[in-house]
């Protein structure tokens, strides 16, 4: 069951700045949805059990949550086209309940779909080249990648043809559609880390040799969950033609050694974490002097294909500087804010990269509508050549703004609520949906988010603090990301009531650190006063521009700690 | 079985819609409100087998029992902060859910 595409509207002359599926890949989703079609058909009729379809299910995204089911729809490398975000919108309003919530591993999560419904909407995605393939299951998970990829003035190479050349290796995958546990892959190819690589199962680096030659540093074991760790350098440079071969040879020795035996023991970290990383080393790097490369040597020409896909779009050139903006950030402070909170510099003169965020003070933290998802398009057509990211963050990207355009997209984005001037700050804050929907949930997220942003109003002050990464998850799983978060929170159940465990120090870039526990849990109404106390003490404490982390690292936890316990003897009762 | 301790009511998930329904007297039900409400050890288990009943005939899945008080007016509550949840909807979107309907509906 198609969609009618009068409302798809794409902007005819928006160049192609993606990767765009072949026949092979269109005929693969196809495919899979068909067979879908298939599975629910049989699951209905009751020729198979929910023990047999489960796991049919989880492989295409479809969940069973607290209110209903759940379809996590893969954004591979969080790269959107316009169109793309237009049918986005248009199964929410179709076949869910009018929005969607973009997560922590660039994905999109329907809260609502009904199964009899959901092979209408993998259909729907289809025609659009997407799909919810390995977005569950104990396989190679949506590859994640910087959201700034090849615009940023920091970086050495665009990771995307990367991440591409890994989703179509990885895309049903025989040896590894049944893995110990899930496994997840994220790429940056910037000098600053936006994309966590060192919390991921693999995090790869793009990086030069001593002769020039882009290759990868490859991590291994890292992870959050119950048991986080930071990842390990398993090879300080990878050749880009030999990547998958090594690649190959590392899942191979996790496929191998990884425990069956635990759930809770069987991701790659914990591997490396009881074998060694030394140990581990040895045994890739023996499987990949042993094993046949043909199948997984790189085809420069198939690079070079898949990477003339991501071709810059037709830049103007212009002035670095753009008299237009400065004139509208004097006469508008609003705007001026804006730009020095979400604005990013672009490796094009006269460009900017735009961060709309989704946390707008008291909303759900990685929640749009199908109206403010249209808006976005609309405006990335208009704005920005028809394309958008989404972050980790769980907010949108347009990449592409020329600085002239700034005020304009910034007056369609504040119409629809979405010009909240708060990237990095302490408002902007990592959530996961938590036990307002999620079956796992030990305790609500939403709501903690929602108190913090509240606690926050004042955007004034919230500059002052400056960069401040607060990230909470409503259970153990820590898909929050609560543990790299400069403040993290995490739901508990404690004696039949939510609690909430407070951990400082985290940090999710090159200079990776598990956040420590800052003591007993505590209930939600003290969430917000507690990370006040903190922030007030880091504001007295910090040296001039010192973020948070620093200050932190500079001080000790200890000092944290103490200013905690002297809040609660002075009768703050925390 | 756990041991007896407070009443209890049957609740799952609608396999077509994956909609949170609980056993009433005569079929599922899409109001807690409706829900039959098992008073001793006996009557858990009969609701329980039941629920295995409609879940092998493929109607419900995700059963359980969860524990309730029962309000003035004989109807159930739910003990535990989860299932007070998934009575209602998320407390983050009162306009969904059941919470936004209000009405009882029938399976």
């Amino acid at each position: 069951m198609s969609i009618n595409h009068s409302n798809t509207v794409s902007r005819i002359n928006s160049p192609k700045t993606t990767y765009q599926y072949d026949e092979f890949d269109k005929d693969f989703i196809r495919e899979r949805v068909a067979e879908f079609r298939e599975q629910v058909r049989r699951r209905l009729e009751g020729s198979l059990t929910e023990e047999e379809f489960r796991p049919f299910r989880l492989m295409n995204g479809l969940y069973l949550q607290l209110h209903a089911y759940m379809l996590r729809v893969a954004i591979p490398y969080g790269t959107l086209t316009s169109q793309q975000m237009r049918r986005l919108a248009e199964i929410a309003d179709r076949w869910d309940k009018g929005y969607g919530h973009f997560t922590t591993r660039q994905n999109l999560q329907y809260n609502w779909p009904k199964l009899i419904d959901t092979p209408d909407i993998l259909e729907a995605l289809a025609e659009v080249d997407m799909h919810a393939i390995q977005t569950s299951g104990n396989c190679i998970r949506n590859v994640t990648a910087d959201h700034f990829a090849g615009v940023a003035a920091d970086e050495i190479e665009d990771p995307r043809p990367t991440a591409e050349f890994l989703r179509q290796w990885s895309s049903a995958h025989p040896e590894f559609s049944f893995l110990p546990r899930k496994f997840k892959i994220a790429i940056t190819g910037a000098t600053h880390d936006r994309a966590a690589t060192l919390a991921h199962d693999i995090g790869l680096r793009l990086v030069k040799n001593t002769s020039g030659d882009v290759g990868y540093c490859v991590i291994i074991g890292g992870g959050l969950g119950r048991s986080p760790f930071i990842g390990k350098i398993i090879r300080e440079y990878v050749p880009r033609t030999e990547l998958l071969a090594y690649l190959e040879a590392i899942m191979r020795v996790y496929n191998r050694y990884g425990r069956r035996d635990n759930k809770y023991k069987a991701r790659i970290k914990i591997l490396v974490h009881e074998k060694g990383i030394e140990t581990i080393r040895a045994a890739v790097e023996k499987e990949f002097a042993t094993m046949d490369h043909t199948a997984f040597q790189q085809d420069p020409q198939e690079f070079e294909r898949v990477a003339a896909s991501f071709v810059s779009p037709p830049y103007e050139a212009l002035p670095s500087e753009s008299s237009k903006l400065t004139k509208a950030r004097l006469e508008t402070p609003a705007f001026d804010h804006f730009v020095s909170v979400n604005v990013s510099e672009h490796k094009i003169a006269g460009y900017a990269i735009v961060t709309v965020s989704l946390k707008p003070i008291n909303g759900i933290p990685g929640d749009a509508t199908s109206n403010q998802m249209r808006i976005l398009a609309d405006a990335c057509d208009r704005f920005g050549f028809g394309e958008l990211r989404v972050s980790h963050e769980q907010n949108i990207i347009l990449p592409h703004v020329k600085k002239d355009d700034l005020f304009a997209l910034w007056q369609t984005l504040t119409a629809a609520d979405l010009a909240t001037a708060n990237a990095g700050l302490v408002s902007d804050i990592i959530s996961c949906p938590g036990l307002d929907y999620c079956s796992l949930a030990t305790a609500r997220s939403i709501p903690i988010a929602q108190a913090i942003s509240q606690r926050f109003s004042d955007m004034a002050r919230q500059r002052r603090i400056g960069k401040l990464g607060i990230k909470i998850s409503g259970c153990i799983n820590a898909c929050g990301h609560h543990h790299i978060g400069a403040i993290g929170v995490l739901g508990l159940e404690k004696k039949g009531q939510e609690s909430y465990q407070i951990t400082l120090g985290g940090d999710p870039g090159f200079s990776a650190s598990i956040g420590e526990i800052l003591g007993p849990g505590v209930s939600a109404d003290q969430v917000p006063e507690v990370i006040e106390h903190l922030v007030d003490f880091y504001l007295a404490e910090r040296h001039e521009t010192e973020a948070f982390i620093d200050t932190w690292r500079r001080l000790g936890h200890a000092r944290f700690k103490d200013v905690l316990r002297r809040e609660g003897e002075d009768g703050a009762d925390i | 079985m756990t041991k007896f301790k407070h009443p209890q009511i049957l609740l799952a998930s609608n396999l077509k819609d994956g909609e949170v329904v609980f056993l009433g007297p005569t079929g599922w039900e899409r109001d807690f409100r409706r829900a039959r409400i098992a008073k001793n050890q006996e009557e858990a288990q009969i609701l329980e087998t039941i629920g295995k009943a409609d879940y092998s005939a493929n109607i419900i899945v995700d059963v359980y029992l969860t524990d309730v008080e029962i309000a003035g007016d004989g109807t159930p509550r739910p003990l535990h902060y989860r299932e007070k949840m998934r009575i209602k909807g998320p407390s983050v979107r009162l306009d969904l859910g059941k919470q936004a309907r209000g009405a009882l509906n029938e399976h």
